[in-house]
């Protein structure tokens, strides 16, 4: 059953995005993630315009982090505080990032820049996360090997303007989550992501908040910033389609409780592993997009001369 | 003499109303209206003739700006490099003709009335060698033809009778808004005799126009809306969750 997309300005089939949201669901409860990184490349592939696919995807995003939000705030589990930070940096990188997003595109590079900076940070953080979670199921089966290192200290934990934190029992410079959330936000203003991705890892061994509040607070900081770049985008580019959202949104609905009850089954290493394959496996997707001989080198961008 | 040419010109035009217009066509309808559940539609054209000749259709779309850019390898990534934009790009172009179309009509006749997608006239905003701007368009043709907005196939004008044509078009479900333009031409030894321009619209309607219309005026209070709904749903299946 087709549907009407008015401002992707194709039709595209009900059941097929409902899948797709209700799958990008089940992915997200299983890892406790928003599903963004997902989202956009998916609508790219399906045909809808790229700038739509980014800023389409920020407002997906939104839904499952409020749920999430939701139950962990019930656990007493989101650092309100911190939280507040990361949020002030992430309104201000959306924000820079929205911009960059239009310039880009007039100048025609923005899927290059989305690819690329999907490409290199999916790479990275799934390899990282791949590694880090193998060598933690070898510690599951070998009991009594050396205790890690709960997180590393940097000259960035020497930086001016300390605050307390107590609800993540953190004494660190007020600099750390701002720049956290201003990176993560600009990322998702270019990307259409919430970031939880790189925001968990960033939280756990950068900032060395205890696991039990990064869900939440992370996903927290998710819900402002993917609505600041919805906002952002459907005021300056007009490229935010609630209808596709919507429907994306009810399949995720649909698909999260599904996922939460699977990812309990399993042990959180090998959830960890599972997700790093996965994210490493869209990485490597968008990288050989950029590096393989495209079939067609011209692309069209068209602009209708009278706007009715 | 002079009075002799007057006299025959006065003639034809007292003779002109009287005589049988030499074409006629219309559309099975002038507004196509993309609604919610649009999935893509046919327009039927028909028409008679006055007489013999062949009849070649062309359906044009709202003129457009096309940037086209062509990738070049840097560093072992594929990146956009050149660009170059043409004017005057039908958004939507299809043509169709009751015969081949080379038989019908000489290429300067197709030249003239744009019949094909090789026959475009289309202009550019910066100067290159003629043999980069042809790549260019082709590249630009490809992608049109690709994304189903241009055919390079000729479609078939189908005559029932010695008078009566039709033909028919399918408009894709992304088929570009705005007002088209159906020419009709009557050709006859390669000459166009009679030609017949008609008007058809395509436009959404519905909720699809309203969401449109609403995220183009009033965009600030479109981007509230869009975060509410996504909040308010993301709420409502953690609550139903949390009864499950």
């Amino acid at each position: 059953m087709p549907i009407y997309l008015p401002i992707a300005e194709l039709s595209l089939d009900v059941f097929m995005l409902l899948a797709i949201g209700g799958g990008v669901g089940l992915l997200a409860g299983m890892f406790g993630i928003g599903g963004g990184f997902l989202i956009t490349p998916l609508l790219i592939f399906l045909g809808v315009p790229p700038a739509v696919a980014a800023a389409t995807g920020a407002n997906t995003v939104i839904a499952p982090s409020v749920s999430g939000v939701l139950s962990q705030w019930r656990r007493r589990a989101v650092d309100l505080k911190i939280g507040a930070v990361l949020l002030a940096g992430g309104v201000a990188g959306s924000a820079a990032s929205v911009s960059l997003f239009g310039l880009l595109s007039r100048l025609g590079q923005i899927d290059l820049v989305v690819q690329l900076t999907y490409a290199l940070l999916l790479g990275s953080v799934g390899v990282m996360m791949l590694v880090e979670g193998l060598r933690a199921l070898r510690r599951v089966r070998t009991p009594g090997s050396p205790l890690r290192r709960l997180h590393w200290h940097t000259w960035l934990h020497g930086l001016p303007l300390k605050l307390r934190f107590p609800k993540s029992k953190l004494y660190l410079s007020v600099f750390l989550p701002l720049g956290l959330g201003l990176i993560v936000g600009a990322l998702s203003g270019l990307m259409g992501i919430g970031g939880g991705f790189l925001l968990v890892p960033a939280m756990i061994y950068l900032l060395g908040m205890p696991t039990s509040v990064v869900v939440g607070t992370s996903l927290l900081q998710i819900i402002f910033v993917s609505s600041s770049v919805t906002w952002l985008q459907a005021w300056s580019h007009q490229t935010v389609d609630v209808m596709l959202a919507l429907v994306l949104i009810f399949g995720a609905a649909a698909g999260a409780p599904l996922g939460a009850r699977l990812g309990a089954k399993l042990k959180a290493e090998q959830t960890r592993v599972l997700m790093a394959l996965l994210i490493v496996a869209v990485a490597l997707r968008l990288g050989l997009n950029l590096v393989l001989t495209p079939a067609e080198l011209f692309s069209v961008e068209t602009h209708l001369v009278v706007e009715q | 003499m002079r009075r002799a040419l007057l006299a025959a010109a006065v003639l034809f035009l007292l003779a002109a109303p009287a005589r049988a217009q030499p074409l006629v066509a219309d559309l099975s309808s002038h507004l196509i209206a993309i609604t919610t559940g649009f999935a893509g539609t046919e327009v039927l054209l028909f028409g008679a003739t006055e007489g013999q000749g062949d009849v070649v259709v062309a359906l044009r779309g709202p003129e457009s700006e096309a940037v086209v850019r062509r990738k070049s390898r840097i560093l072992g990534v594929w990146v956009n490099r050149d660009e170059v934009t043409f004017t005057g790009v039908p958004s939507f172009y299809r043509v169709a003709a009751s015969d081949r179309i080379e038989d019908i009509a000489a290429p300067a006749t197709r030249a003239r009335h744009q019949l094909g997608v090789h026959y475009l006239r289309l202009g550019t905003r910066e100067a290159r060698p003629a043999a980069e701007t042809a790549m260019f368009r082709e590249g630009l043709l490809r992608n049109k033809e690709r994304q189903g907005l241009f055919a390079s196939e000729v479609g078939q004008v189908l005559f029932l009778g010695p008078r009566l044509f039709s033909t028919r078009f399918h408009l894709p479900s992304n088929v570009p808004t705005g007002a088209y333009t159906v020419e009709v031409f009557l050709i006859k030894d390669g000459q166009v005799i009679a030609a017949q321009t008609t008007p058809m619209f395509v436009s959404r309607v519905g909720a699809g126009a309203e969401v449109y219309e609403f995220a183009h005026r009033r965009a600030a209070s479109y981007g509230i809306l869009a975060v509410l709904l996504a909040v308010a749903s993301g709420w409502a299946a953690g609550a139903l969750f949390r009864r499950a």
